[in-house]
């Protein structure tokens, strides 16, 4: 049996799931450009991930087999609508902001692949710890890149000016790119890298192997 | 205990969990309905407060709207009509194709494809006299429609204020649209010169104080042409003969006549 201090740390940075399994970085990039929404968007993913590893740990030993898909979107789902709900009744500018992407946590592959990988064959409360350092993991990551694009790109954290802006008279020149979506992918490669030299045991053997040198006597038959 | 694979278990875990989750929803939706109507709508106020720049006066949103009455009012003849303005909803109004008319390419300069017959507007009055006019106003940008508020002063001529609550332009670039600098060039401008012509418009690069135009012009938003021309086209259509301009004519004709 697996150290419930491990099961919730190791998702941290030794098995974070979006720097070594790359999941779910369709909302890293779609809601990282200020550092506030992204902030309510990891609650909202944590608390889903934390409570469908629960629900569904819960009830596994009378889950058949043949539909246990279908009640882990059932429970994943409704988490979501119920975050959703929430959100829109008590945060409503961030709701508007985070739009489809509360709504998309039902097909972020990190609740799922917990749900099928974890909450299975594990019991509620180790469940519940995996759940929850994932969710860290993915916040992490989130907050990471939420930071470093809200910084450069707009030259603020928190919607508070860092850096004076040259338009308001500052000295510091936003760089408009790191506002759109691209850049986050920038960024999550480079995390990775970073993460891949500190810790080289998540480097993966590459599938195959460059050959040095293309034969040169290639011929191209256009007919 | 039973065999979890049976098709008697699979069948009772499938409704059960189903009817379990549909319950605890219903239950959570309809127990915060009002909380998130009522978020909506105060969403709503604030951006017309912020376009009219009425929250210093008045110290909050909700004051505000104690001196704002909402009207609806039917475009084409420019009148106040009686209809409830608690239900409107431009949405429903633009799928029910009595209340809405197609536009010809020609008239859909902000490209809106269909206009309403009937707006929401919202007047403010101070001391029993219209102060202000704050009409909806969309139009497409870059990538989609812009909404927003645009509030005219008393004297039906000179702009306060356009705020935008929905869009979709490239952050950085278009979007600045909601950068208070570029709203606060609004404040002042001139819409109409002496025969009603609409002249307002937002030009390429920095407006030029010096000419006689600029008192009609707003600086375009670098970077940004095609919401800045957006925005332009969006003017041009709802002060337009097929926008407000017979409500906006109506009001000045009441206004000098008593």
């Amino acid at each position: 049996m697996a150290k419930s201090s491990d099961v919730l740390f190791s998702p941290i940075f030794k098995e974070n799931p979006i720097a070594l399994q790359v999941l779910g970085i369709c909302s890293a990039l779609a809601v990282t450009s200020k550092l506030y929404p992204t902030l309510i968007m990891c609650v909202a993913l944590t608390a889903t991930v934390t409570l469908s590893n629960f629900f569904i740990s819960l009830i596994r030993n009378i889950t058949p087999s043949n539909i246990r898909i279908i009640v882990q979107m059932t429970i994943i789902s409704s988490l979501v609508i119920i975050v959703d709900q929430l959100l829109k009744a008590y945060d409503y500018e961030t709701s508007k902001t985070l739009s489809v992407f509360v709504g998309l946590i039902i097909t972020n592959c990190i609740v799922m692949g917990r749900a099928e990988a974890y909450a299975m064959q594990n019991g509620p409360y180790m469940s519940l710890l995996d759940g929850l350092g994932n969710g860290l993991g993915y916040s992490v990551i989130l907050i990471i890149v939420a930071s470093i694009r809200e910084l450069i790109g707009s030259g603020q954290l928190l919607d508070k000016q860092i850096l004076p802006l040259a338009s308001d008279g500052g000295w510091y020149v936003s760089n408009n790119f790191f506002l759109l979506p691209p850049s986050s992918f920038i960024i999550i490669g480079l995390f990775i890298w970073f993460l891949r030299s500190w810790k080289t045991d998540q480097i993966e053997v590459s599938e195959f192997k460059m050959s040095k040198n293309a034969p040169k006597e290639i011929k191209v038959d256009h007919a | 205990m039973q065999n979890k694979d049976s098709i008697k278990n699979t069948i009772f875990i499938g409704i059960g969990l189903c009817l379990i989750c549909a319950a605890i929803i219903s239950i959570i939706a309809v127990g915060l309905k009002e909380r998130q109507k009522n978020n909506a709508i105060l969403d709503q106020q604030k951006k017309i407060v912020a376009a009219a720049d009425l929250e210093s006066f008045y110290g909050s949103v909700n004051n505000a709207f104690t001196s704002i009455e909402e009207k609806i009012i039917d475009i084409e003849a420019g009148l106040i009509t009686n209809q409830s303005s608690e239900k409107y909803d431009l949405s429903k109004e633009l799928r029910d194709p009595n209340r809405f008319i197609e536009l010809s390419s020609v008239e859909d300069i902000a490209t809106i494809k269909k206009r309403e017959n009937f707006s929401k507007v919202f007047l403010e009055y101070r001391e029993g006299q219209l102060n202000t006019v704050i009409v909806p106003v969309r139009g497409y940008g870059l990538w989609g429609i812009l909404y927003g508020y645009l509030a005219i002063s008393n004297d039906l001529n000179t702009i306060i204020g356009l705020e935008f609550y929905d869009h979709k332009e490239t952050p950085g670039l278009g979007a600045e649209v909601d950068n208070p600098k570029w709203k606060a060039l609004w404040r002042g401008k001139r819409i109409y010169d002496e025969n009603g012509k609409i002249l307002i418009k937002v030009i390429k690069g920095k407006v030029d104080n010096s000419m006689d135009m600029s008192s009609y012009e707003v600086d375009g938003l670098s970077g940004a042409t095609l919401t800045s021309k957006g925005v332009s086209n969006l003017l041009a259509y709802w002060l337009g003969e097929n926008g407000f301009k017979p409500f906006l004519d109506n009001l000045k004709k009441e206004k000098i006549n008593g």
